[in-house]
């Protein structure tokens, strides 16, 4: 059988039901088999696009996200998305085309060294030298995105590989020496766990990342009850518990809330789960809960004391060790550290100045018409002020670039949330730098009719690279100002024959969100021309303490 | 404070690669780093000299035994036989020979190369060895130094694997 061929057989039988990709000459003979099979095929304008959408489908599915792209500037195209999907641990195997093998190092037509250019940004690579390894490679690198710690696996083919001829026998499970994922926590380590919880006067729950991975948003909602202890989340988490709930104090960190960041800094011990203590969620890691004890669950036992110190590691997963956990843990009521809290709450709650055009008022009327949408964002104040008061109720929710910090990610990632849920709106909260990065894609949307919702909070400015020139840089904007009186993205959007509206002010906030709501079956873009000036407050400067942050004047 | 560790690894291209990425990535620095085959075919052994403190060994531990074809990485840095091969070109006028046949001896050493005024010393023994016969030798002029680097084996018939 030609391995192009048995290739796509054994994607079929991996369960692949959607391929993002642009062809192109060296995966030709891929592209050829893919003809005749029934998996979805969505070609993206660009392959940036096509890897984050392969993104925002594994996010918002739970399943590997799947891409195709050409050698060389195919490729190459790939490695943002990459490093991306690596960063915030997500499930995506990219197939590049190679170069024939005996072209290979020569500076061939279209060639590059793609394993060695994402080494460092994939969990794990393949060259495909031997025809013959072919299918147990393609298991393998299922089976290492999707499992552990999940991330991006890229496999490279080379065309004369794809257009040899082999056997069809794909294995039916993978034995790999020096991988082996853990998924049980050590007994002992629990059960230490919680003699510390049972101990604590005033506990808290971190929730990362980890916990959307692990499905774990049941056990953890339990386990905040059975103690009870408040949650605070990393940008990562929103969604690890609903938002709405009384125990949830929402995302925590550099723009987290004032209260949800005195709690956490306050607390006496630190229940972390699934996330890595990244700067933007801890402040200065050496004040870090400075009174608190520290129990780390954490599928990777490299996250463990990585960057913060840790008094109870347990490695595994976390829905098992979160349920195993509840267990040993008796409901006991610590009133005084209750009312400390809601004292907090009231007396600094998440609020912003409401003269003018406020982007955060368009997040709040956004979160009451689609309070069940799926939401992207871009990179930015956007992404902050989503992040701030976009209420999300169920895991996989909220999906952005928290890791890299990728500008362009929201739209892409979108396209590939609403193709994995077709039944939910999907809106992507976006600044209008990060949206211009990966406008193309509009195209796709029009051309496959995925109906995504773009939502510019349109400032005519780098915006948060502004905000910081403001308050760190004393007030000399080098060159943050994009403009945007001159552009229309109405417009634009019906260029590519997509909805268009302009909101230039907040009493029209309503009316466009009504008629896009009505019209749930098509691709719009919303410009609201918002204030220029508006920051992302509160704020904790970089390299300060949680508890030193900048508050709305 | 140094750290030597032994890493097992599938006997695949690209593994050095891959390895010597992941030091370069995380800022861990390497003081000398052998590869070479093992009892099994299939298995490579490398053993790396690393600079650093604790945290740094741990870091490096447990980033190395993420990548899919480290099988095991273990610390050998204490109760092991430690061995580095070197080879020494060093200047040897008629009236000198004697002399450095002579430290050569003491050291269990050979001379592997005779030119008209220059030797090749060969040398094993742990690094402290290889760099003292190394100072004896400066006073007659060396020409040229290639080290191996370390390989290491824990004592005591337990598998340091
Ligand atoms: C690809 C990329 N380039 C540059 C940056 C640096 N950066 C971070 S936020 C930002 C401004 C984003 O502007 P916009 O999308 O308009 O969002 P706003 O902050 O105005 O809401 C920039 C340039 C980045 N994060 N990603
Ligand atoms: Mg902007």
């Amino acid at each position: 059988m030609r391995a192009a061929d048995a290739f796509i057989k054994a994607l079929e039988m991996e369960g692949v039901e959607v391929i993002f990709g642009i062809p192109g000459g060296a995966i030709l003979e891929i592209y050829d088999a893919l003809y005749d099979s029934n998996i979805k095929h969505i070609t993206t304008r660009h392959e940036q696009g096509a890897t984050h959408a392969a993104d925002g489908y594994a996010r918002a599915s739970g399943k590997v996200g799947v891409v195709f792209a050409t050698s060389g500037p195919g490729a190459t195209n790939t490695v943002t998305g990459i490093a991306n999907a690596y960063m915030d641990s997500s499930p995506i195997v990219v197939f590049t085309g190679q170069v024939a093998r005996s072209l290979i190092g020569n500076d061939a037509f279209q060639e590059a060294d793609i394993t060695g250019i994402t080494m460092p940004i994939t969990k794990h690579n393949y060259l495909v030298t031997d025809p013959k390894s072919l299918l147990r490679i393609v298991k393998e690198a299922f089976h290492i995105a999707s499992t552990g710690r999940p991330g991006p696996v890229l496999v490279d083919i080379p065309k004369d590989v794809s257009q040899s001829d082999i056997e069809f026998d794909y294995p039916s499970k993978v034995e790999l020496m020096g991988y082996k994922p853990k998924y049980e926590g050590h007994p002992m380590q629990i059960k230490k766990a919680a003699e510390l919880i049972m101990k604590s006067e005033r506990p808290i729950i971190l929730a990362g990342g980890g916990v959307r991975i692990s499905n774990a948003q049941k056990e953890l909602t339990e386990l905040a009850e059975a103690i009870p202890a408040f949650v605070v989340t990393t940008l990562m988490g929103k969604g690890s518990i609903s938002e709405y709930h009384p125990l949830c104090l929402g995302f925590v960190g550099m723009h987290g809330s004032k209260y949800a960041n005195y709690a956490l800094s306050e607390s006496d011990l630190v229940i972390a789960v699934g996330c890595r203590f990244s700067d933007r969620t801890t402040g200065n890691a050496a004040l870090f809960a400075p009174n608190a004890k520290i129990i780390h669950i954490d599928i990777d036992p490299a996250e463990i004391g990585k960057n913060v110190r840790v008094d109870i590691p347990i490695v595994g997963d976390a829905k098992r060790i979160l349920a195993q956990l509840k267990k040993y843990i008796q409901y006991k009521q610590r009133k005084e550290w209750e009312e400390k809290i809601k004292e907090w709450r009231e007396k600094f709650p998440l609020r912003y100045r409401k003269d003018g055009f406020k982007p955060q008022f368009v997040v709040e009327k956004v979160c009451e018409f689609f309070p069940d949408a799926i939401v992207t964002t871009e990179v930015g104040q956007n992404q902050m002020w989503a992040a701030q008061f976009f209420k999300v109720k169920y895991p996989r929710q909220f999906i952005s670039s928290g890791g890299l910090g990728t500008m362009g990610f929201g739209f892409p990632a979108a396209m590939g949330a609403k193709v994995a849920c077709p039944d939910k709106d999907v809106i992507d909260i976006a600044g209008d730098g990060s949206f211009m990065m990966n406008i193309q894609e509009l195209a796709t949307c029009v051309h496959y009719e995925i109906p995504v919702k773009v939502f510019i909070l349109n400032n005519g400015y780098l915006g948060m690279v502004r905000q910081w020139q403001q308050l760190f840089y004393r007030e000399r904007y080098s060159a943050t100002c994009i403009g945007c009186e001159k552009i229309s993205y109405e417009k634009i959007a019906r260029g590519f024959g997509a909805m268009g509206i302009t909101v230039e002010k907040p009493s029209e906030v309503e009316d466009a969100l009504k008629i896009v709501k009505e019209n749930s079956d098509v691709p719009a873009v919303v410009d609201f021309r918002v204030d220029f000036d508006a920051n992302v407050l509160p704020m904790v400067p970089p390299g300060k303490s949680l508890k030193d942050i900048i508050e709305v004047d | 404070m140094k750290f030597t560790i032994a890493v097992l690894v599938e006997n695949k291209p690209g593994v050095l690669a891959r390895v010597a990425s992941l030091f370069r990535r995380r800022g861990f620095n390497i003081e000398s780093l052998t590869v070479g085959t093992t009892e099994r075919e299939d298995l490579s052994r490398m053993t790396i000299v690393v600079n650093g403190d604790e945290r740094v060994l741990e870091q490096v531990t447990k980033q190395l035994n993420k990548l899919i074809e480290v099988i095991k990485v273990s610390d050998v840095s204490r109760d092991s036989v430690e061995r580095e091969l070197c080879l020494i070109r060093v200047n040897s006028p008629p009236e000198k020979r004697g002399e450095i046949i002579e430290l050569t001896n003491i050291f269990r050493g050979r001379i592997v190369d005779v030119a008209k005024d220059s030797f090749i010393v060969e040398i094993t023994g742990d690094e402290d060895k290889i760099n003292a016969f190394i100072e004896l030798m400066k006073v007659y002029g060396i020409k040229e130094v290639a080290r191996t680097g370390k390989v290491a084996m824990v004592r005591g018939g337990k598998n340091g694997k």
